[in-house]
């Protein structure tokens, strides 16, 4: 299975197997990852479930679509250029090892 | 020990005001009761996803079970509170039980409101708003060839999305003459009667139900005030809500269109909140007193009480957004588009691409967007940030709403 890293904003480590096909903001919310808040429920209406992804595996992903990246604008700590919503990040084996750093609040 | 809070309700309210108190650092007891079976859901994919059958409960529960064993929330479920005892500061239960509280939060959500024909109940309807519900929703219509829904809000018409994408003969009957009038300006309406009637529903408005007819509660026929008779395996209702008040009404709470609160989400008793769906409250982006059913709305004021309790005292001010999903289109909709004398687009309805900005005078005060969601988001800011946008520059494509949003948040820091 594959893992996932979470970095709190404090620094707190937790990794976490995710089953493939799983999104990142899922597995957190699964594993009590308290930094992933995820109003909507995963459907791209908010931005509280946002991660800034690892350089290494930013390219990796699939390219967010249009109503990502205007989510993305009204994020409470303001985007950065690896800055992605977890809910659209569905798990795969090519991501094995990820890691997502969670920025200081959601909301 | 201190009795700390109670929270009456498991919905998104209820949830978000005890993960809300934790996250503020609150901590004394919390109590989560709610009558409903299961830990706490999300209901939107009721509608949607799980109705579709592509969702499971557990892809819906808000939290795992264990995060409330972690952050020390009492949850209570299936069990219902029948009385608020004001004077000695406690909740009874049915089964007799008591809690005390310092502080209560109601979140008691909403029910369906019930169809009746010549003021009686028609028997055979079904209804969404649990996940219990969404289960019979979900099985009657892997059965059924046909299917007549009721009522062309944002729910009928998600349901029958869905029962179209699993292939049945679907009827939407609105009594308005239009659908979603209570929400959106007539080109979103048109918008959506096209799209649900090229995907080969039939679309009713301006008529209402006349009688159910069918033989031992099965096959049956709904028969309109037009004369018209449509086949259905399984009716389907969603004719609007009314708030639960009636607990907060016996402790002599003010409550009319939901439970009476102030800016500070607080009733007359100061000890005593109510938030989400039940909760009639001044909302000063409106500026009027109103009453909403939305995950936004359930989970700010949730936040915005679980603040207060925790010490942070402020008034209310969050920008409602709502969102509907029908096949493959999703409506974002910010503000409070109700009183507007304006409206102007940016796209159209033949690219599929549209935003309706809505003006009451020069203020912006609502936006609707299909497929434009950048107009949504930047829309958002700018009237959360109270900025204005003239109808002028909303109306000229070429007038860039992400600087004049962005150049916002600049000052503001």
């Amino acid at each position: 299975m594959p893992r996932v890293t979470y970095i709190s904003a404090k620094g707190d480590v937790r990794e976490i197997d995710v089953p493939v096909g799983t999104t990142v903001m899922s597995a957190a919310l699964k594993n009590g990852i308290d930094g992933i808040v995820a109003e909507c429920g995963g459907v791209c209406m908010c931005s509280t479930c946002h991660v800034f992804v690892d350089e290494k595996f930013f390219d990796r992903l699939t390219r967010a679509n249009d109503t990502e990246e205007a989510v993305l604008e009204i994020a409470a700590v303001e985007r950065q250029a690896t800055s992605r919503l977890s809910c659209q990040i569905k798990v795969t084996e090519e991501l094995d090892g990820l890691i997502v750093r969670l920025p200081e609040k959601q909301r | 020990m201190r009795p700390g809070t109670v929270i009456v309700g498991t919905g998104q309210a209820g949830f978000q005001t005890a993960a809300s108190l934790r996250a503020e650092g609150y901590a004394e007891p919390i109590t989560l009761i709610g009558d409903e079976k299961q830990i706490p859901y999300q209901r939107p994919p009721l509608s949607k996803g799980f109705a579709l059958g592509q969702l499971d409960f557990e892809s819906i529960e808000l939290r795992s079970e264990k995060f409330y064993q972690d952050h020390r929330i009492n949850l209570i479920v299936g069990k219902r509170v029948t009385r608020i005892e004001r004077a000695k500061r406690r909740v009874r239960l049915e089964s007799g039980e008591t809690f005390p509280y310092e502080k209560l939060v109601l979140a008691l959500g909403s029910s369906n409101r019930r169809l009746t024909i010549k003021g009686a109940e028609p028997e055979g309807i079904v209804y969404l708003r649990s996940v219990e519900e969404a289960v019979v929703i979900r099985d009657c219509l892997k059965n059924a060839n046909a299917v007549v829904v009721i009522g062309g809000g944002f729910i009928g018409l998600e349901l029958a999305a869905v029962a179209r994408t699993m292939g049945k003969a679907v009827t939407v009957v609105e009594a308005l003459p239009r659908l979603m009038s209570r929400t959106v300006a007539p080109m979103v309406s048109e918008f959506f009667r096209n799209l649900h009637s090229g995907k080969g529903i039939t679309v009713i408005c301006g008529a209402t139900v006349a009688a159910i007819e069918g033989t031992n509660g099965n096959t049956r026929s709904v028969a309109l005030s037009d004369g018209s008779r449509w086949p259905a395996d399984v009716v389907i209702a969603g004719v609007g809500v009314v708030p639960n008040t009636e607990l907060a009404q016996t402790a002599g709470l003010a409550a009319a269109n939901g439970i009476a609160v102030d800016e500070f989400l607080q009733t007359d008793d100061l000890d005593i909140f109510a938030v989400g769906d039940c909760a009639e409250f001044p909302c000063a982006f409106a500026g009027m007193r109103i009453r909403l059913e939305s995950v936004q709305n359930a989970a700010d004021q949730a936040q915005h009480v679980a603040a207060t309790i925790a010490g942070r005292r402020s008034a209310y001010r969050a920008l409602p957004w709502f969102w509907t999903d029908q096949f493959e289109v999703k409506l974002q909709m910010a503000g409070i588009s109700h009183g507007h004398d304006r409206t102007v687009t940016r796209g159209n309805a033949e690219s599929g691409k549209l935003s309706l900005f809505y003006f009451k005078g020069e203020r912006l005060i609502g936006i609707d967007s299909i497929n434009r969601p950048l107009d949504q988001m930047m829309g958002r800011k700018l009237m959360s940030a109270n900025i204005p946008l003239t109808p002028e520059q909303a109306a000229d494509e070429s007038f860039d709403l992400k600087h004049l949003a962005h150049s916002v948040g600049a000052a503001q820091h």
